[in-house]
């Protein structure tokens, strides 16, 4: 028998780490119980880190990663209770905070949720968590019948001592099983054995975002609370020279005008409404520094220079392209672009702080708790160990809120000069859209060598433009190198390019403008699969060859990015007659290691009208945990994506950016949604992401299904600048 | 001022400039309406004056009078059983969410005024920016919850 141990669940949540302002001041968050966020005073001790059985069965699974839509709590759950065998309509989770994480040696590891990273890069360790804890619960009811474990078998929560029949249930065996250690090695189920995984079950969190109960952090309520807007300087790297506080001091509600760090200013008044109207009034003198000049015309011009420089960092390099295009019995050319775009997530970035000379706390949408945490103790001027954030359901992510927390900073240092007074900052609109951590802008120049028959032999991809890690985490280049820059075009790996060239180049000129670039949904992929399938039919079209084919021809090595090209293909009806007026484009490409493509229809009228009728997109992900959620998820992408194409783009004006709301930044209606036909085709043996690959294909789908309808490449965004009329 | 919010009378002191959602969220707790542009394009912040669709983020409160039935996602239904609520609920409709009981008091509003809307009515009626794109499910959740409504009469 193993030695036993006592963790209690109370421990758990006021442990080394948690016990703070915050608690002591009995804040509670009016949460249901349906929310991933620990409630305080459950007493119900926990199996293990990952798992705790209330005695009336409820099973409570912790989740390390964030929701913010797209279903990782459900999935993460579902992978937890594939192994633990326990009853899934009693299933409800919580979070633990990164506090709890750090006081725990990280016993949740990361908290990081990007990257299509939830449950591929999770998968492993939280199905341990699981089966670890239903050995646990075997082995005390085991221990309670005084019989071998091997005798015992368990489903749906439920205890079966099959030579006698007695039974128990998880429940009553929970507070026993969290005193007995766990076991070194368990081992997970076989595919071919799950029963949860891969049903579409339902979402875990979707009752309170029906009534208005679901508390997001823009609706978060502490006592006590005051209520701050803020204004940064819209020129980036500028500063804040002065404000006249005196002019807006004595409006209603209004307790402090505050600077907040080098660039920027609050008003903090008892509801947010009264801080933004005194900030409106507020009369602010900005010192806009180096950038004023910046324009959207001086960063093209910085790029341009980039398409044509000698030396570029390479990232794919087959064969000799520059020779061998000079050989080419036909070479084909091409200059596309593509702009920056705001993440504009539906509530704007917030961050409730609470600052004491002893303890900082946090209340935030995050997708990275840790992160949080960090820039919260950093901002705080407190060792690590006396912060803790509190995340809260994100009304939206798209990646603003995973390596940035400028607003936790910010909050932070408002609540530092209001010591024991939860502040919260709640950004305007205008605020989010001005500041956010844009999509990189780059170029790309592609040329392309065919031989005698039409094959692609040579191809060089020039990118010139921005790089993501050289301003935001410099430490995970390689060299000097950003590979995630050549997203979709590497030679293996998550973003494997999905054509065999015999000469290939593809490098990248990096020019860096002096606007913050990010992590926007789908990353580098979003402008690379347009770079290089809008390409790729341009090649088709110049050899005279059905853009299938000539796809086809160089997927021979490549043989899941053919079968889901295949898949859309053949759903979608290629090489049959659409209905009349009506045009198809295709697109492919591995992302965040899944395989997919898409199959666009679209129609364009005389007046240059473009409607997208129907999008079938195939999506093999290895293992497909939740197909319901994967439609969802494929389904949301399109409009990502497409709003993007559509309408995205922001544009700078001495040194910020011009656009401010969803007036000149519009996003997609539902009357403009096209009808999604999603093919899930798990192949099995590995784990691809979900959230993000299948935006890449959208674009260039309707892009080449633009150019068969109107004789129009299209290689500049967003379409609202374009006329789509016919070409004559 | 009083207002009537979800069938209460409620008694308020506040800027008559001030518009409505802030009066629903800051002074009577009311959160589930959402701001995100506040300057009526979104629609995140529908909801219902006499059964018909408004933007509160635009709306000043002082153009209201007690007279004006105002309802919120909160008191939609009692308990969470609208048509509507019901439908979405079924279809797991919402992805983030903080979206959505905009988008549900527009599709309340949409059915008051058209029982059994077409999709060209859905396209008309729908401009509320959902940026996780649930477009396709909402869409299908309006249809849904036409028919719970039909046979819930019939």
């Amino acid at each position: 028998m193993r030695d036993k141990l006592n963790v209690s669940r109370r421990e758990f949540l006021i442990g080394s780490a948690v016990l703070g302002a915050g608690f002591s001041l009995g804040l509670y968050l009016p949460m249901g119980a349906r929310n991933a966020v620990a409630a305080e005073g459950g007493e119900s001790p926990e199996v293990n880190a990952w798992v705790v059985i209330e005695p009336d069965d409820t099973v409570v699974i912790r989740i390390a990663r964030s929701e913010m839509g797209q279903g990782t709590l459900t999935g993460l759950a579902q992978l937890v209770a594939e192994e633990l065998e326990c009853d899934w309509s009693r299933v409800t989770t919580e979070y633990p905070t990164p506090g709890q994480n750090l006081a725990r040696d990280r016993i949740w590891r990361s908290f990081s949720t990007g990257g299509s990273q939830g449950i591929r890069g999770s998968h492993d360790y939280v199905r341990k968590g699981g089966a670890v804890a239903r050995e646990m619960l075997i082995e005390a009811a085991a221990e309670e019948w005084d019989v071998p474990m091997e005798e015992c078998t368990v489903a749906a929560s439920v205890i079966t001592h099959a030579p006698t029949g007695r039974t128990t249930t998880y429940g009553k065996v929970a507070a026993a099983a969290a005193e007995l250690f766990p076991p070194e090695e368990v081992a997970l189920k076989d595919p071919s054995e799950w029963k949860l995984i891969g049903r579409p079950v339902k979402r875990l969190d979707t009752a309170d975002k029906l009534t208005g109960k679901q508390v997001f952090g823009a609706d978060l309520k502490l006592p006590g609370m005051l209520n701050a807007a803020i204004r940064a300087c819209p020129t980036f790297g500028g500063r804040l020279k002065g404000f006249e506080a005196t002019k807006v001091k004595d409006k209603p509600g209004v307790r402090a005008v505050l600077r907040v760090g080098d660039d920027a200013v609050a008003v903090v008044a008892d509801t947010w409404w009264q801080a933004k109207t005194a900030l409106d009034a507020l009369p602010v003198d900005w010192e806009r520094g180096a950038n004023a000049e910046v324009s959207s015309a001086s960063i093209s011009a910085m790029l341009d220079e980039g398409l044509a420089a000698d030396e570029a960092l390479v990232g794919n390099q087959k064969g000799d392209a520059k020779g061998a295009l000079k050989g080419a019995a036909r070479t084909v050319e091409a200059t596309y672009a593509y702009p920056y775009q705001n993440h504009a997530t539906m509530e704007p970035m917030n961050a409730t702080a609470l600052w004491t000379s002893e303890r900082c706390e946090v209340w935030c949408p995050t997708q990275n708790g840790e992160a949080a945490l960090q820039a919260a103790a950093e901002a705080s001027g407190l060792e690590i160990s006396k912060c803790d954030v509190h995340k809260i359901h994100l009304g939206g992510g798209f990646g603003r809120r995973g390596s940035f927390h400028d607003f936790v900073t910010q909050a932070v240092l408002i609540a530092k000069q209001l010591p024991g007074t939860p502040v919260k900052l709640l950004w305007t609109r205008e605020e989010d859209m001005q500041h956010g951590h844009y999509h990189p802008i780059t170029k790309c120049r592609l040329v392309g060598g065919l031989d005698e028959q039409g094959d692609l032999t040579s191809l060089h991809v020039r990118i010139s433009g921005q790089s993501i890690l050289a301003a935001v985490n410099p430490a995970w280049m390689t060299n000097g190198v950003d590979t995630f820059v050549f997203q979709g075009m590497l030679p293996d790996g998550d973003h494997e390019i999905s054509y065999t060239v015999p000469d290939l180049l593809v490098d990248h000129a990096m020019r860096n403008p002096p606007v913050p670039p990010g992590f926007w949904r789908g990353v580098n992929i979003n402008q690379n699969a347009i770079y290089l399938e809008c390409f790729m039919d341009e090649l088709a079209h110049a050899a005279g060859q059905d853009p299938l084919a000539f796809r086809r021809r160089l997927m021979s090595n490549h043989p899941k990015a053919r079968a889901v090209l295949d898949a859309v293909a053949e759903k979608a009806g290629w090489g049959s007659p659409a209905a009349p007026g009506v045009y198809r484009g295709l697109a492919v490409c591995k992302a965040f290691a899944s395989y997919v493509a898409a199959c666009a229809e679209v129609s364009v009228d005389a007046g240059g009208r473009l409607k997208v009728h129907r999008i079938v997109a195939a999506t093999d992900p290895g293992y497909a945990v939740n197909p319901q959620q994967i439609e969802a998820q494929v389904e949301g992408s399109f409009v990502f994506g497409l709003s993007a194409l559509l309408y995205g783009g922001c544009t700078i004006k001495e040194g910020a950016v011009e656009q401010s709301n969803f007036h000149d930044y519009p996003s997609m209606l539902i009357k403009e949604m096209p009808k999604v036909e999603v093919i899930v085709m798990p192949s099995g043996g590995f784990w691809g992401g979900i959230g993000e690959p299948t935006i890449a294909v959208a674009a260039p789908a309707v892009l080449n299904a633009i150019f068969a309808a109107t004789g129009r490449r299209i290689r500049e965004l967003p379409l609202k600048h374009v006329d789509l009329r016919a070409a004559s | 001022m009083k207002l009537n919010v979800n069938g209460e009378l409620i008694d308020i002191e506040v800027d008559g400039a001030t518009p409505l959602l802030w009066v629903l969220r800051e002074q009577l707790g009311l959160t589930g309406t959402k701001y995100s542009c506040g300057i009526g394009l979104c629609g995140s912040c529908t909801v219902l004056v006499d059964g018909e669709a408004v933007r509160s983020c635009v709306a000043p409160v002082s153009s209201f009078t007690a007279t004006q039935k105002i309802t919120t996602i909160e008191g939609l239904s009692p308990d969470g059983n609208h048509p509507l609520q019901r439908a979405w609920d079924k279809l797991d409709v919402p992805q983030c969410g903080y979206c959505q009981p905009g988008m549900i008091m527009s599709a309340a509003a949409l059915l008051g005024a058209k029982p059994e809307p077409t999709d060209a009515d859905i396209d008309e009626g729908i401009t509320n920016i959902c940026r996780c794109g649930t477009f396709n499910r909402v869409r299908e959740g309006i249809h849904l919850a036409a028919r719970i409504e039909k046979e819930g009469k019939s």
